[in-house]
């Protein structure tokens, strides 16, 4: 037996809001606790450390005594404001189709997939620099650490490009439709994207602290 | 979120998201500049998490719209922050139990060193 879930937007009786929402937040909620883990176990590994980064300031003979010192802060800080640029515009994207405006729904959701371009850019070049060191995840913990939930992290954003760039492109057909429903349908889908988008930028914004300046 | 807004409303909120994101903006260039003030790991650690607590909060209340969503979505997070708040509180109660371990095999080794 099977039991169909309808497809609709308008919030049930019995949750007060609709399935795609629930949905998502559950969705986000063991997304929560995927990140927790990971940061869990940096915590332990950190308190555990005798030393923290642990590791030599590259071309140096010197001891690292902050992240700073092997990672790069200003290529991280500029990340942090991309991400939230691009949090603004994702939100603006739906707005956008709130005030029936599929033309500027266009332009910030193609500003938003631009900016989440530009954010891997600069993490591969981040990358790059610590892979010319040598300096690799099994490395040390510290680098595991870093590479692991940045990496984790960069998927998940390329995960939003995707879904971002469908619905800029051939999952923008149901707008087309022109009917309300399908409007109002694609408004929904739009939301719950940039939730999930929007929790990206909300890990980011405990990553870039934790790892990059303490 | 309201699922129906009018024309003014949406206005309204797009002009709470610029105020957000002038504050994010502020809020990550404070984190960078407080990281550089000659303050020890512990200090560090609670100025920069409150930071990113302030910032995340921000996030989360307007740009995923939780001021104003329904009780059941808040219920599915204080349900996730507690089994969170729970995970954390394993790990360090694991580290501190090792530390406890360690230090209960040295006295034992000094006990069995002097006898």
């Amino acid at each position: 037996m099977s039991v169909q879930i309808p497809y609709e937007v308008s919030p049930r009786l019995d949750t007060g809001v609709n399935n795609a929402k629930l949905g998502i937040w559950l969705f986000l909620a063991s997304e929560v606790m995927l990140f927790g883990g990971l940061f869990a176990a940096y915590v332990f590994l950190r308190l555990g450390a005798d030393s923290w980064p642990g590791m030599l300031i590259p071309d140096t003979t010197e001891m690292a005594t902050r992240a700073d010192q092997i990672l790069s802060v200003p290529l991280a800080t500029l990340n942090t404001l991309i991400l939230i640029a691009s949090s603004v515009t994702m939100v603006m994207s739906w707005a956008s189709l709130k005030m029936n405006d599929f033309g500027k729904f266009r332009l910030h959701m193609g500003l938003t997939i631009l900016l989440a371009l530009g954010f891997l850019v600069v993490k591969a070049f981040e990358y790059g620099s610590k892979f010319g060191h040598h300096l690799y995840p099994e490395t040390n913990n510290f680098l595991a650490v870093y590479f692991v939930l940045t990496g984790l992290h960069a998927i998940h954003v390329t995960g939003g490009i995707i879904v971002n760039a469908y619905f800029w492109g051939p999952g923008s057909k149901m707008w087309k439709k022109g009917t309300a429903r399908a409007k109002e349908h694609f408004t929904n889908r739009i939301e719950v994207a940039g939730l999930y988008w929007h929790f990206v930028d909300l890990v980011w914004i405990f990553l870039f602290p934790t790892i990059y300046l303490l | 979120m309201a699922e129906h807004m009018t024309l003014e409303d949406v206005r309204k909120h797009v002009r709470v998201y610029m105020m957000v994101f002038a504050a994010l903006a502020v809020l990550t260039v404070v984190t960078v500049l407080v990281s550089y003030l000659d303050v020890s790991t512990y200090p560090a650690l609670v100025i920069a998490l409150f930071i990113a607590i302030v910032k995340g909060s921000l996030v989360a209340a307007y740009f995923m719209h939780l001021i104003s969503e329904k009780r059941v979505v808040m219920w599915v997070l204080i349900t996730t922050v507690t089994f969170l708040i729970c995970m954390f509180i394993l790990f360090i109660a694991s580290l501190a139990d090792q530390e406890q371990l360690a230090a209960l095999a040295g006295a034992i080794q000094s006990t069995v060193h002097v006898a």
